[in-house]
């Protein structure tokens, strides 16, 4: 019993984390069209950014239980990157998808450069401040109560990010030019305006996800390619475009991997890679995807 | 002056096939030259010409996807691994040492997986395919890295040198590399480029370019797509396979990372650096990228910025690659004003 709920609260740990940069990629695909492959890199360049702010921080004074805020805002403000990123990416949004997955390639390998020259090769962990909240009791198991607040602030976003699209004046403008842009833009939309800010957004899903990630763990060179596969995963289980499916698929490959890390360690992410492969089988579309997108 | 005029005034046809029949021409041009480096080049020249043989091979399989059919793989380097492994599971587990049984045994490897794999992944197109050969790469991958005890996990396995023809080849790794194993991969890369040239020359070729330009219609004229785009994707795949068997005798060494989904991204960025729409161009960008990159990387150690920073480039200002660059600029002297 404590085995299994130890599992399934690491896996969700893991899988708030994850939604967040996959419903980036999610976003961005879904209106913009473009499978962003350097989503990986936003992720780690929260993370590295996280740690330099969270040490300034504490060198200014500022006590370590304010670093939970810290790190959220360190995240939002490099989010916004995503801003110039976007004026480089909108000269292809209408070209053919190959084009697109290379050049958010060529965006990873030059990000993966960049971190190793501000940051150095040898990984950056945050010490000292992951613990500062203590730890609590969940059905007779301890977890370190940042995971519980990080679960809770990615089950914050996803609600804020889903009564943003649905309710607000402008997620209905986003979710119209996702739907169609040609006739969004022919009711007098900019869309451009639109594209920019919804890369943006989904520029700092990826980075809040990355920032928050990182007290628990590393930052380190390879996390961007490795996270990449693993977004995709959650996108292709959950259906392209799909929040809804975001969210899903990130919870089944946060337990999947945490299951097969603690039953059998060989499995850890061919598990989740099977699940890929059935799910394009079964249902291409994925769990919520539109069919035949 | 007469002559431009009878230029432009040429039936179209010609100019359309003019630079089809050069691509075997470059490729064998190419090869002929490369025949003759060992005279003047450096030892460190010659091994750098290995891995682009190697590449090379690959790409011309990974073309008949991409380019003829129209299919994007992001996965693909998943048939070098499986090459680059059954060379090192023959030759250091069996100890088989054959590199005709080694080349073989790794075409039925890749043709084999590629046969099931390619059953499930070539029923979607686009986005979706991509991503469903991205899925078998990683799965293949983590199987790699995982399972200690049977592929050496990060290790990777050894790969022992060959026999050639049967014959033992004595003398240190670099004398055997740069001296008989260079022309036996150049030679099989000269026939292994006939041989793709006559495929895509083919009916079958023809029904490829046809389910490219407009799948239903090329259904509704009778052509097999399921069957067709299967038979181009387990092509594509024996053609990795080689090439990953070349690419693992040249460096002694069978490790996950050439399975790794960065790996097939290089393999993109390698045909459209060099023009996926042509026949050579993939070969000239694998040629391209194999100097390009140890240039960068031997001035910088951020040489992963600097190639990044041209695939952004090239994919802005040179989508066609270089092949189709040259090709263009070539086009607009002999038709210009």
């Amino acid at each position: 019993m404590a085995g299994l709920v130890d599992v399934v609260l690491g896996g969700t740990f893991h899988a708030a984390v994850l939604f967040l940069v996959a419903a980036g990629l999610q976003l961005v695909f879904g209106v913009q069209k473009i499978v962003n492959l350097a989503c990986g890199s936003f992720y780690a360049l929260g993370a590295y950014f996280g740690i330099t702010a969270v040490s300034i921080a504490i060198s200014l004074g500022m006590p370590p239980l304010m670093f939970f805020p810290v790190l959220i805002v360190a995240g939002l403000a490099i989010g916004l990157v995503g801003f110039p990123i976007e004026r480089v990416l909108r000269t292809i949004y209408r070209r053919d998808e190959s084009y697109q997955l290379l050049i958010t390639f060529g965006l990873l390998l030059m990000f993966q450069d960049v971190f190793r020259f501000l940051w150095g090769a040898t990984p950056r962990t945050m010490d000292n401040v992951y613990l500062a909240y203590g730890t609590a009791h969940v059905l007779g198991v301890r977890v370190p109560t940042y995971n519980l607040l990080v679960i809770t602030a990615s089950l914050a976003i996803a609600l804020g990010l889903g009564a943003f699209l649905e309710r607000t004046k402008i997620g209905r403008i986003v979710r119209a030019t996702a739907e169609n842009r040609d006739m969004a833009e022919g009711l007098g939309i900019d869309a451009s305006k639109i594209f920019a800010l919804v890369f943006t957004v989904g520029c700092m899903l990826g980075t809040v996800g990355g920032a928050l990630v990182v007290p628990s763990g590393a930052a380190s060179l390879d996390m961007a390619v490795e996270l990449v596969v693993e977004s995709f995963a959650v996108v292709v289980i959950g259906g392209l475009g799909s929040m809804r499916g975001a969210l899903v698929g990130a919870l089944i490959v946060g337990v999947m991997r945490a299951a097969a890390i603690s039953l059998m360690p060989e499995l850890e992410m061919l598990s989740v890679y099977l699940v890929v492969v059935v799910v394009l089988i079964v249902r291409p579309a994925g769990l919520f995807g539109k069919a035949a997108a | 002056m007469s002559n431009h005029s009878i230029d432009i005034a040429g039936p179209s046809a010609v100019r359309r096939s003019m630079p089809r029949v050069s691509g075997l021409w470059v490729l064998l041009g190419l090869i002929a030259i490369m025949t003759m480096m060992p005279l003047v080049a450096s030892p460190y020249a010659l091994l750098l010409m290995l891995p682009f043989i190697g590449y090379s091979i690959a790409l011309l399989g990974f073309n008949l996807l991409f380019g003829t059919t129209g299919l994007l793989s992001f996965g693909h380097a998943m048939f070098l691994g499986l090459g680059a492994y059954t060379a090192a599971t023959l030759t250091s587990k069996f100890g088989v040492l054959s590199f005709e049984v080694l080349l073989l045994t790794a075409a039925l490897v890749s043709g084999l997986v590629a046969l099931v794999t390619g059953a499930l992944c070539v029923r979607y197109t686009r986005i979706f395919f991509g991503m469903l050969t991205l899925a078998f790469g990683m799965l293949f991958h983590s199987f790699l890295f995982k399972f200690y005890s049977i592929t050496g996990g990060d290790q990777g396995m050894r790969v022992l040198r060959p026999l050639l023809l049967g014959m033992e080849w004595r003398g240190g790794k670099t004398a055997f590399l740069t001296g008989p194993f260079y022309y036996y991969a150049l030679a099989l890369f000269a026939l292994l480029s006939i041989a793709m040239w006559r495929i895509s020359q083919s009916p079958f070729g023809l029904h490829l370019r046809a389910i490219r330009e407009n799948a239903g219609k090329a259904a509704y004229v009778g052509v097999e797509i399921f069957r067709m785009r299967l038979a181009a994707f387990v092509v594509s795949a024996i053609y990795g396979g080689v090439g990953g068997t070349i690419l693992a005798v040249t460096t002694g060494l069978a490790d996950p990372e050439l399975a790794y989904w960065t790996h097939s991204g290089n393999l993109v960025f390698m045909a459209v650096l060099g023009g996926s729409g042509t026949f050579a161009g993939p070969a000239i960008g694998a040629l391209a990228f194999v100097l390009l990159q140890d240039f960068v990387m031997s001035i910088t150690q951020y040489w992963r910025f600097v190639m990044g920073g041209v695939l952004v480039l090239l994919v802005l200002f040179m989508p066609q690659g270089l092949s189709g660059t040259i090709e263009a600029l070539a086009n607009r002297r002999r038709g210009g004003r």
